[in-house]
């Protein structure tokens, strides 16, 4: 990757982190699980997809199954122009649209989501129907690894296996927690390489913020007919030393002056003084 | 009878490239079509989950899925499915689930679905089509597959009890006789034991009208009403249980309309039914023709008493 790219590309990101941190009041959002998957996002939407604008006919389908990740998405499209971040700065009034969990209203947004390990049997049905076409259009479903404890999402990767989707892949945003606990404490999900590539998918590991390593992980081409998983180890929180990875930072609501600490802290300042009570909810 | 469900289902299939035939490993009923539709069938192995996720999927691109499966499975594993990525986008996905009730024969509870309509009727904007017969089967699918809602079909292959001749439109009941005494609504497997109900008691003397109501949602409320209104006693016949079922819909109308009517339903109350083959499972539940006309003759005596 060209070092003027890699710099677009982070350039993006902070701003993006910045318009996910605005969310993180007022009632608040699942600030950890959307900041470990802000630089998934931004590879995707300003790098990898062929997505001129949402509804574009010919445009790539991306599909948030992780849904609490949402603040990511809205961000990362308002920053491109492909939303009104007018309609951020309304985040959880009724009428918005805009609330802890996607809603296909809002213009890009391919699908609802919020209830874990629907979206990669949707994902496949689209795959299915673009194959059915004949069309080039490629399909990447985002998985939070904390969903990969429901079954669902492990049938789904069998029958992408077996219908030969190779125009589907799997993105896993490997930040190490489910809601509350490490999923290695929890329900291990190591060795999850090994697990995939049983299920028939065509593996790449990647550095989840490192975007050099996300288009090398991309880019693999496995043998036709193979389903894709791309494996992207983050930080969940990262950016914001503050949130990273502490497990009781998993919902965040904070008061707007600390929003401006953690902003400070967003752009290399000192670490921010935190008072509100987080709030664990699930 | 398989065959006319399979031709039905081809006729639409063959004429419109939005269809797409599903299943979840359930293929008896549809056991052709995988030659004769080539890729546009699609079986994802015993997996009701997925089959409801990728039908929701092929549906957001334009497509027609037709989603087989056991009724038990597809309509209660995959229900937060159905009710989330198929209800809260209100896609066209058509969901058949069979073994339904009575005709899961000796499979036993695990397999009968004594559920599956009031699941489904929870569901806003579902529709939910309960067929009479296999004939009653093919005459309404393609007004079901038409629709731009999602829909159940509770799929019933049993033989043409009668000749259905009425058009088939979405949310119409077909009115099969006219009675002063007692009106029998019933959706579903039974029908063909209601209508011998019915004509034995109008053997014996009474009035008796009979509605094959087809769509449990919606219901065909004016028809039904006005029917209910013309005769003393309702009966309510189905093979599901009295929570959530016909019986339930019936009182919901009544309630909503602010009319009163003496119903009696017939329906499973308190436990799931007796595993056998059919004649034998109808009859140890009392609800063959027989046993199901001196039930209704029971009721009759019963509110004439009381009346």
């Amino acid at each position: 990757m060209e070092e003027d790219e890699r710099v677009r590309l982070e350039h993006l990101a902070l701003n993006v982190r910045e318009r996910v941190l605005d969310l993180a009041t007022n009632g608040g959002c699942f600030l950890g699980a959307s900041l470990s998957c802000v630089d998934l996002l931004v590879f995707l939407y300003a790098r990898w997809l062929r997505f001129p604008m949402p509804g574009d006919p010919e445009r790539d389908l991306a599909f948030l199954s992780k849904g609490h990740d949402v603040p990511a998405l809205y961000a990362t499209l308002a920053e491109l122009g492909h939303l009104d971040p007018a309609l951020l700065d309304r985040h959880l009034e009724p009428d918005s649209g805009v609330y802890w969990h996607p809603n296909r209203d809002v213009p890009g947004v391919e699908f609802h989501s919020g209830s874990l390990g629907h979206l990669p049997s949707v994902g496949i049905g689209v795959a299915c129907d673009l194959k059915l076409r004949g069309s080039r259009r490629r399909v990447v479903v985002v998985l939070g690894d904390g969903e990969l404890d429901e079954g669902s999402v492990w049938e789904a990767f069998l029958v992408a296996a077996a219908w030969k989707l190779d125009n589907v892949w799997f993105l896993v945003d490997r930040n190490g927690f489910q809601a509350n606990e490490r999923t290695e404490r929890l329900t291990p999900l190591e060795p999850l390489r090994e697990k995939l590539e049983a299920f028939g998918m065509y593996v790449s590991e990647a550095d989840g913020h490192d975007f050099a390593s996300l288009d090398r992980a991309f880019g693999a081409e496995p043998r036709p007919g193979q389903p894709r998983a791309v494996v992207a180890r983050t930080i969940r929180g990262k950016g914001i030393p503050s949130i990273e990875s502490l497990a009781d930072r998993w919902f965040c609501n904070f008061r707007s002056d600390e929003i401006e600490r953690l902003r400070e802290e967003l752009r290399g300042g000192a670490a921010a003084r935190l008072e509100s009570e987080a709030l664990f909810v699930r | 009878m398989t065959g006319i469900y399979e031709e039905a289902l081809y006729g639409l299939a063959a004429g419109d490239e939005r269809v797409v035939v599903m299943t979840a490993e359930n293929r008896a009923p549809i056991r052709g079509l995988a030659e004769r539709l080539g890729e546009r069938f699609r079986d994802v192995g015993i997996a009701e989950q997925t089959l409801v996720g990728a039908a929701a999927g092929l549906a957001l691109q334009g497509r027609i899925p037709i989603a087989h499966a056991l009724s038990s499975f597809l309509t209660m594993r995959a229900f937060e499915f159905i009710r989330t990525d198929v209800g809260v986008a209100h896609l066209p996905v058509k969901l058949v689930g069979s073994a339904a009730g009575i005709l899961s024969e000796a499979n036993g509870p695990t397999h009968q679905a004594l559920e599956d309509v009031g699941l489904m009727r929870l569901i806003p904007g579902m529709e939910v089509f309960c067929p009479a017969d296999v004939e009653d089967l093919a005459l309404g699918l393609p007004a079901i597959v038409a629709s731009p809602a999602p829909a159940y079909i509770r799929l019933n292959l049993r033989p043409p009890a009668m000749t259905h001749e009425l058009p088939f439109e979405i949310g119409r009941a077909e009115l099969v006789e006219r009675g002063s005494d007692i009106l029998i609504l019933c959706a579903g497997a039974l029908f063909r034991e209601a209508l011998e109900a019915g004509r034995r008691l109008a053997d014996a003397g009474l009035s008796v009208g009979l509605v094959n109501v087809r769509m449990v949602e919606p219901l065909d409320e004016g028809p039904i009403l006005d029917a209910m209104r013309g005769a003393a006693l309702t009966v309510v016949v189905e093979d599901h249980f009295l929570r959530g079922g016909l019986a339930t819909a019936i009182a919901e109308l009544l309630a909503a309309k602010g009319e009163t009517a003496a119903v009696v339903p017939i329906s499973f109350s308190d436990r799931w039914f007796d595993p056998a083959l059919l004649p034998r499972a109808l009859e140890a539940a009392g609800l063959d023709g027989p046993q199901l006309a001196g039930r209704i003759q029971k009721a009759w005596r019963e509110r004439r008493r009381t009346t």
